[in-house]
C-alpha cells in the first residue's frame, strides 16, 4: 500500500514536473504522448479478448471528426463535446464490431481494416459534412467557459487530467469480472461459453469500450491540432500503434504504458533523422519481435526481483504474487 | 417432470448419423451413467444436449423448458452445464480465478459496480463463494496455485468446480476419470458421490471405464450406433447379452 502511494505520488511529480523540464517544443510530443497513452491502452482493453482490430484508428478518427463537427457546426461547447464524441466513437465501434463477431483471429483483423477503411472512405467520399479528402480545418480550440486551454502547457495539464482518468477507469476494468472474462475469453471460448458467458456480446463489449477511449483521445487531438483530414487515420498509424503494444506487451495493465513510452524517447531521440520513422520503428518491431517477443512488461517482475533484495527498498515492495 | 428429457433424437454428419432416434430421461436428483463402445456416439449426445451441435431432429427439454438449438451459453443459463474430456480450464489463471471467472452468471461484479462501486467488496463476496466450491471439491489448499501446474486429475476436478460455479441444476461429465491413475479416480469419484448425496445434484455422466459407472450410477443407458440399447440397474447392464456383445464382443464385462 504504502509502495503504491509513493509510486503514484513519484509518476504524479514527474507528470506535473515534465512540461517545464523540456523544451516547448516538447512539450507538443508531451500532449502526444497522453493520446498515445490512452490510445494504446484502449486498444490492449480490445485486444484482451485476443481480437486484434485493425480499425482502431478509424475509431479514434470518429472521435476527432464528432467533436470537430459538434463544436463547429453546432457550437457545442469543448467539454461536453469531448465525452460525447467518445460516445459517438463507441456507437460506430459497436457497429463495426457487430459483423465482425462471426469471425476470430485472421478473419476479425481483415474484416476490421475493410471497415475501418469503409468508414475512413466515406470521409474522403463526402464534402459535406466531412470535408472531403481535405478533411476539416479551423477547428474551435480548446476552451471551458472562459478558461481558454489552448496553450500548450494548460493543454498538457487538462489532458493529462483526462489521461489520468481514463486510464484508471481501464485499469478498474482490467482488474474486474469483466477484465477476467476477457481474458478467459482469449484463453478459452468454448469453456466461456459453457458456463454462461455470452462471449460475442463480450467481445463486442471489450470493442465498443476500446472504441470510447479511443474517441476521447481523437476529440482530443482534434481541438489540439485544429485541423484533421483521412490521412491522419491511415492503417500507416495503425501499424505504429502495433508496435507500441508489441514493445511494451499485452499481457498487463503496464505493458502498453511502457511501450508508449519507450517509442517516444526513440523517436524523440531519432529527431534527427526523422525522415528514417518508418526504418526506425521496422528496426525496433523485428528486434522486439526477435529478442523480447513478451514485450518491455516481462522486465517488470526482473526489475522488482532485483530490488527486493536491496536492503531499505526490499523491505517496502510487496511479496511476489500479491 | 423429469430433469432431462431427451426425445427421438437425431444428429447427422452428412451422411452419417451420429445419433439416430435416441431418446433418454433423467429423473431430478438423479445420477445416471451413459455408457457406449467408441464412436457409438456418446460425446456427440453430450455436444447436442449442451448446444455445441444443433440437432438435425427430434427434443429436448430441460424442466420442461425446449433447449435444443439454443447456444452453450443460453443452455448454461437454464441451467444445464457440462465438463470436457480435456483440461479445459484458463491455464494462466489461479485456481481460485478460474472458479471465480465461471461464476459469471451469479457475480457481484456488475459493470455499474465496476465502473465506480467498490470493487474490492464486490471480488472478495465472488471470492468467498468460489472458495466454497473449492473446499467442497478438496482443491481449497491449491487456490493461489496456477491452474497449468496442476496435476492433470487435479485440473479435472477444477473442471467440476468451474462446472459447478454457475450453480447448475442438470451437470453433465464427459468422461470424468479418463486417463487417471487409481487415486486420482478415487477422488474424482469421492466428489462426484458427494455431488449426488449431500447436494442432491442431478448428474448425467458419459464414461468409459466401467467400474466407476457401476460404482457410481443408479441406472445406466447403453448407446451403441446412436441409439439406445439398454437401459437398467448396473446389475441388469451387467448381464445383458447384447451390451456383452456391442460392448466387447466378449463373454462378460470386466467390472
Amino acid at each position: 500500500m504504502l509502495l503504491k502511494i509513493i509510486t503514484l505520488l513519484v509518476v504524479a511529480v514527474v507528470a506535473i514536473a515534465m512540461p517545464y523540464l523540456v523544451e516547448l517544443y516538447q512539450v507538443e510530443v508531451l500532449i502526444i504522448l497522453l493520446f498515445n497513452l490512452i490510445l494504446a491502452q484502449s486498444y490492449r482493453l480490445v485486444n484482451t479478448t485476443g481480437d486484434w482490430s485493425l480499425s482502431h484508428i478509424v475509431t479514434m478518427g470518429v472521435g476527432a471528426y464528432a467533436s470537430a463537427l459538434l463544436t463547429k457546426s453546432l457550437g457545442w461547447p469543448f467539454w461536453l463535446s469531448v465525452p460525447f464524441s467518445g460516445v459517438v466513437a463507441a456507437v460506430i465501434g459497436f457497429m463495426i464490431v457487430f459483423p465482425l463477431l462471426r469471425t476470430v483471429g485472421f478473419g476479425f483483423f481483415i474484416g476490421s481494416f475493410a471497415l475501418g477503411e469503409f468508414v475512413r472512405l466515406v470521409w474522403v467520399k463526402f464534402h459535406q459534412p466531412f470535408g472531403g479528402p481535405r478533411g476539416l480545418i479551423n477547428i474551435p480550440m480548446a476552451e471551458i467557459g472562459s478558461i481558454d486551454l489552448s496553450d500548450s502547457i494548460v493543454y498538457y495539464f487538462f489532458c493529462l487530467l483526462i489521461t489520468a482518468i481514463s486510464l484508471w477507469i481501464m485499469y478498474r476494468i482490467d482488474r474486474s469480472h469483466i477484465g477476467d472474462t476477457f481474458k478467459a475469453i482469449h484463453t478459452d471460448p468454448t469453456l466461456c461459453e459453457t458456463v454462461g458467458i455470452r462471449v460475442p456480446r463480450y467481445r463486442a463489449m471489450a470493442f465498443t469500450m476500446g472504441a470510447f477511449f479511443a474517441g476521447v483521445a481523437g476529440a482530443l487531438m482534434a481541438h489540439h491540432q485544429g485541423a484533421i483530414d483521412p490521412h491522419s487515420f491511415e492503417a500507416t498509424l495503425m501499424v505504429y500503434l502495433i508496435i507500441y503494444v508489441v514493445v511494451g506487451g499485452v499481457e498487463t495493465f503496464w505493458g502498453p504504458v511502457l511501450g508508449v513510452i519507450t517509442m517516444t524517447i526513440v523517436f524523440e531521440a531519432a529527431r534527427p533523422l526523422e525522415e528514417w520513422r518508418p526504418l526506425i520503428a521496422g528496426c525496433v518491431l523485428i528486434f522486439f519481435l526477435v529478442v523480447m517477443p513478451g514485450g518491455l512488461e516481462i522486465l517488470i517482475p526482473r526489475v522488482a526481483g532485483v530490488l527486493r533484495r536491496l536492503p531499505v527498498v526490499g523491505r517496502l515492495l510487496p511479496k511476489p504474487g500479491t | 417432470m423429469a430433469m432431462l428429457e431427451v426425445k427421438d433424437l437425431v444428429k447427422n454428419f452428412g451422411g452419417l448419423s451420429a445419433i439416430n432416434g435416441f431418446n433418454i430421461s433423467v429423473e431430478e436428483g438423479e445420477i445416471r451413467g451413459v455408457i457406449g463402445p467408441n464412436g457409438a456416439g456418446k460425446t456427440t449426445l453430450f455436444n447436442v444436449i449442451s448446444g455445441v451441435y444443433k440437432p438435425s431432429s427430434g427434443a429436448i427439454h430441460l424442466n420442461g423448458e425446449q433447449i435444443s438449438g439454443l447456444s452453450p451459453s443460453e443452455i448454461a443459463i437454464k441451467g444445464a452445464v457440462r465438463t470436457f474430456q480435456r483440461d479445459a480450464l484458463i491455464h494462466d489463471f489461479s485456481v481460485l480465478r478460474n472458479v471465480t471467472v465461471a461464476r459469471h452468471l451469479h457475480t457481484d461484479q456488475t459493470l455499474l459496480k465496476t465502473l465506480f462501486g467498490n470493487i474490492r467488496k464486490s471480488r472478495e463476496f465472488d471470492e468467498r463463494k468460489a472458495i466454497e466450491i473449492l473446499e467442497f471439491v478438496g482443491l481449497a489448499d491449491l487456490k493461489d496455485e496456477l491452474a497449468a501446474n496442476l496435476a492433470h486429475g487435479l485440473q479435472r476436478v477444477l473442471g467440476i468446480a468451474i462446472a459447478l460455479a454457475t450453480e447448475p441444476r442438470l451437470l453433465m461429465l464427459d468422461e470424468p476419470v479418463a486417463g487417471m491413475n487409481p487415486t486420482e479416480t478415487a477422488h474424482m469419484t469421492e466428489v462426484i458421490k458427494r455431488l449426488h448425496q449431500e447436494r442432491g445434484m442431478t448428474i448425467m455422466l458419459v464414461e468409459h471405464d466401467m467400474k466407476t459407472v457401476m460404482g457410481i450410477c443408479e441406472k445406466i443407458t447403453v448407446i451403441d450406433f446412436g441409439e439406445k440399447l439398454a437401459e437398467g440397474l448396473p446389475q441388469e447392464i451387467k448381464e445383458n447379452p447384447k451390451v456383452i456383445e456391442a460392448y466387447l464382443g466378449a463373454e462378460e464385462i470386466v467390472a
